[in-house]
């Protein structure tokens, strides 16, 4: 998996917006409305070298942040939380212009960045965020433990996906290339399953999932895809495999560890939903995913299992806001799961990629289009109204 | 949703439109504009002021707009636009309830856009963590003259023996499966269908917004299985403008049935009651065709084997035997077998098409040949009687063989319009 800046940036502004989003489910605010009495909007004025804001304390909500470029570089805004997560970001804001962001903060301490240049960690500033008293009406309680199983369920893949990902670093280490291969997609189930909960951390997925052709200038390339080439293509196991299998165990031991302070809530659930499935429709019905190993119907399967996850534990909710909606995903998470079935053998293992025929990844891509479009519109479903 | 839905398709009356519950997309720019305006400056509110009262509608402009309601769907002897973008769907559901809920979901999207407003709830009307209904690229463009026209394939009625939707009782006798012509060296990812769209506008990014949303909104019961976009019309519907030249640079298509002449398009075009299938009365039906032209071999034909492959001036268009294009053509004058004189209706008992094709260039292949050639449309009152036995006659004998090839072929049942609100595409047949 490429770094996907934009939609872990995407996962995390609607995790960060967490409880507060049940504030701007204003039907017609697609980003151009006011601040409507919440936060206000808060003035940033950028230039080379400043990065001045009209306030550095507002209350919790809905913030408009009226970005003002009067430097003489391209710039950039980013707020961020703790730990450099990103809770919303604009690029390309040229010299001379203006743009508004729109972003739903909840109570907390924050760094809003400039970046004239487009680089570097950017002119910072501190910013604090009280809760107001246009604090949001109180979430369903039904999708707060929805987020509360979510992370459960985020956290029993991790804690179980180690000890595979250990047996698998054991095969590299040893040099047994046939061991190895044999527990490279078993090794990535847990991952794959809730691939998006990973991806907010911004920093393990390029580490442990970047594709060849996904690399910067400059990266290295390490993880899942560089052992997967080494052991398909090339056959042999060497020291540097050795060491990378070794990062691997590490790096996903960062993730494993991570996941209690993950930032996750409903509709960050949905989208990461729907986001799984746009894993599916871009790489793996291509083949392009797993490409030395063809063991891509079994991410696919993760994927969808992952996706389910999430939409099952937000059902409750999304059933009785729109009972149409819950009715298709319903039949097309059934359909695309029988479909998928009809690959897997006795052992849990998949038909190799290479061995679909087109027309059998067309219907694939067709079961996933028809699951992935109703998906998209689960979000909506699961907004307190 | 419903409700809004159910008012943005009202008819799109001249001057009508800023009244209706759906924003135009034009008013949506205006309204857009208007907030930049306003948080730029305070001045800005006079320019606002004055962005909105433009748009309340105060100078009326031509309307863009074809009306989406009537007895025959339009986009047939509508004025042929400039551009197409065809589509060709398989039904990859056996759900008819879940079909039929996406023809009335189609038809309301197909009388907003077609009247230069959004599909649903809007481009940025939405929750934010929502994707828009709308895909959003048409916005601040005009209507553009867009016309949607739905056709029903043969495969929808009876696939392989299997009658899927219940519908086989109501399988048309004229929606024949096309016999295999002479030359033809058809595809299957470019062929059939069971339905179809053709999108026609003046500005291809229309039409393309147009196929793009039905697809969107038709995901999981349909699936696009082939689709073709054209540009530069090839024949026209309104006698008094110019033929358009094909990619071969001759001029064809001269004859063809005006879109005003009404008793040749109750003759040739539309079905009539008596005609067959009582749920196609004021329908037509379609040959798609995509006619691929060795472009390279063309241009090195001398200009007399050119013109005698037409029957027909380059320059000017003339049949042999005439001075001007439109002057009656002297068959006898012309090559045995001359495009125009073997395809003329003095040549075939008065048997008459109406055609609407476009050309399109879909790059180039392989070898470095352009893929480039005519995507023609033909609708006729009964297949059997008109492109059967032209085709036939042509295949077997038409000199323009030698250059063009027949690779993709289509044949859809075109129900008759939509008369008002509230009635959907394929009602007569499935209702």
């Amino acid at each position: 998996m490429p770094a996907r800046r934009t939609s872990a940036a995407a996962f995390l502004v609607l995790a960060v917006a967490g409880a507060a989003l049940v504030g701007c489910s204003k039907k017609d605010d697609g980003g151009k409305g006011s601040a409507d009495g919440a936060a206000g909007s808060v003035q940033v004025t950028a230039t080379d070298s400043k990065c001045d804001l009209s306030k550095t304390s507002f209350p919790a909500g809905h913030v408009e942040l009226a970005v003002a470029n009067k430097g003489s570089k391209v710039t950039e805004l980013y707020v961020y939380a703790d730990g450099d997560k990103i809770v919303t970001e604009r690029e390309n804001i040229g010299p001379g212009t203006k743009v508004t962001i729109n972003a739903e903060i909840k109570a907390g301490t924050y760094e809003v960045a400039c970046k004239p240049g487009m680089t570097g960690d950017g002119i910072r500033q501190k910013i604090t965020v009280t809760a107001g008293s246009s604090a949001p009406a109180k979430a369903d309680d039904r999708l707060t433990r929805a987020v509360a199983d979510y992370r459960t369920y985020a956290q029993e893949q991790a804690d179980a996906t180690i000890p595979v990902v250990e047996q698998f670093a054991a095969a590299v280490t040893a040099g047994d290339v046939e061991k190895a291969k044999s527990l490279f997609a078993a090794s990535r189930v847990g991952w794959e399953r809730t691939e998006p909960v990973a991806e907010s951390f911004g920093d393990v997925d390029p580490k442990t999932d970047t594709r060849e052709d996904a690399l910067g200038e400059g990266q290295s390339w390490t993880g899942w895809h560089r052992i997967e080439k080494s052991l398909w293509v090339d056959g042999k196991i060497g020291d540097e495999e050795k060491a990378l299998a070794a990062q691997l165990v590490t790096d996903l031991k960062d993730w494993q560890k991570r996941i209690p302070e993950a930032e996750i809530t409903p509709t960050g659930m949905a989208n990461g939903a729907k986001e799984l499935l746009d894993e599916v429709s871009k790489n793996k019905i291509t083949g392009e995913e797993d490409r030395y190993s063809h063991t891509d119907l079994s991410d696919f399967a993760a994927n969808v299992e992952g996706a389910r996850q999430a939409y099952e534990l937000l059902k409750p909710v999304a059933a009785e806001n729109e009972p149409g909606l819950s009715k298709t995903l319903d039949a097309e998470f059934e359909k695309i799961t029988g479909l998928l079935g009809k690959y897997r053998a006795a052992d849990g293992t998949y038909t190799s990629y290479d061995k679909v025929t087109e027309d059998e990844r067309k219907t694939f891509s067709d079961a996933v289009n028809s699951l992935g479009e109703p998906l998209s519109k689960l979000a909506a479903a699961v907004v307190v109204k | 949703m419903d409700a809004e839905n159910e008012q943005q398709a009202a008819p799109a009356e001249s001057g009508g439109r800023e009244r209706q519950a759906g924003l135009s997309r034009r008013a949506v720019i205006g309204w857009a504009g208007a907030g930049v305006a306003l948080g730029a400056a305070a001045v800005g509110t006079v320019a606002a002021a004055t962005m909105s009262s433009e748009d309340d509608g105060a100078a009326p402009q031509p309307s863009p707009e074809i009306p989406f309601y009537g007895e025959n769907q339009s986009g047939i002897s509508t004025p042929v636009q400039d551009r197409l973008h065809f589509a060709a769907f398989d039904v990859i559901t056996d759900d008819r309830d879940a079909l039929v809920r996406m023809l009335k979901e189609w038809t309301k999207a197909a009388a907003s856009i077609t009247g230069g407003r959004e599909v649903g709830g809007g481009a940025v009307g939405v929750v934010p963590e929502s994707p828009p209904d709308d895909t959003g690229e048409a916005l601040g463009l005009p209507a553009s003259r867009l016309t949607l026209t739905i056709g029903f394939g043969r495969t929808l009625f009876d696939k392989d023996g299997v009658d899927r939707f219940g519908l086989k009782a109501k399988l048309p006798e004229a929606l024949v499966d096309l016999p295999k012509f002479k030359g033809d060296r058809l595809e299957a990812g470019r062929s059939g269908g069971d339905l179809c769209i053709q999108a026609c506008a003046d500005d291809p990014q229309v039409a393309v917004h147009a196929i793009r949303n039905l697809a969107r909104i038709g995901m999981g019961v349909v699936n696009v299985r082939w689709s073709q976009l054209g540009f530069g019309k090839t024949s026209s519907t309104t006698p008094d403008s110019q033929t358009p030249r094909n990619l071969m640079g001759f001029k064809d298509g001269t004859h063809n049935i005006a879109g005003t002449d009404a008793d040749a398009l109750a003759k040739h075009v539309w079905v009539a009651p008596g005609d067959g299938a009582d749920w196609m009365t004021g329908g037509s039906y379609l040959v798609a065709r995509r006619i691929r032209m060795t472009i390279e071999t063309w241009d090195r034909a001398s200009l007399k084997d050119q013109e005698d492959t037409f029957g027909r001036t380059k320059i000017e268009g003339a049949p042999y035997g005439g001075q001007k294009e439109r002057d009656a053509p002297d068959l006898a004058a012309m090559p045995a077998d001359s495009h125009v004189r073997l395809a003329h209706p003095d040549s075939n008992g008065g048997l008459m098409i109406l055609r609407r094709g476009y050309s399109f260039t879909d790059g180039s292949d392989g070898l470095g040949r352009l893929d480039a050639g005519l995507f023609f449309l033909a609708y006729q009152r009964d297949t059997r009687k008109a492109f059967v036995p032209l085709q036939t006659k042509l295949a077997a004998n038409d000199k323009l063989n030698e250059y063009i090839t027949h690779v993709g072929s289509a044949h859809f049942a075109c129900p008759p319009g939509v008369r008002k609100p509230g009635e959907w595409w394929g009602q007569s047949l499935f209702g």
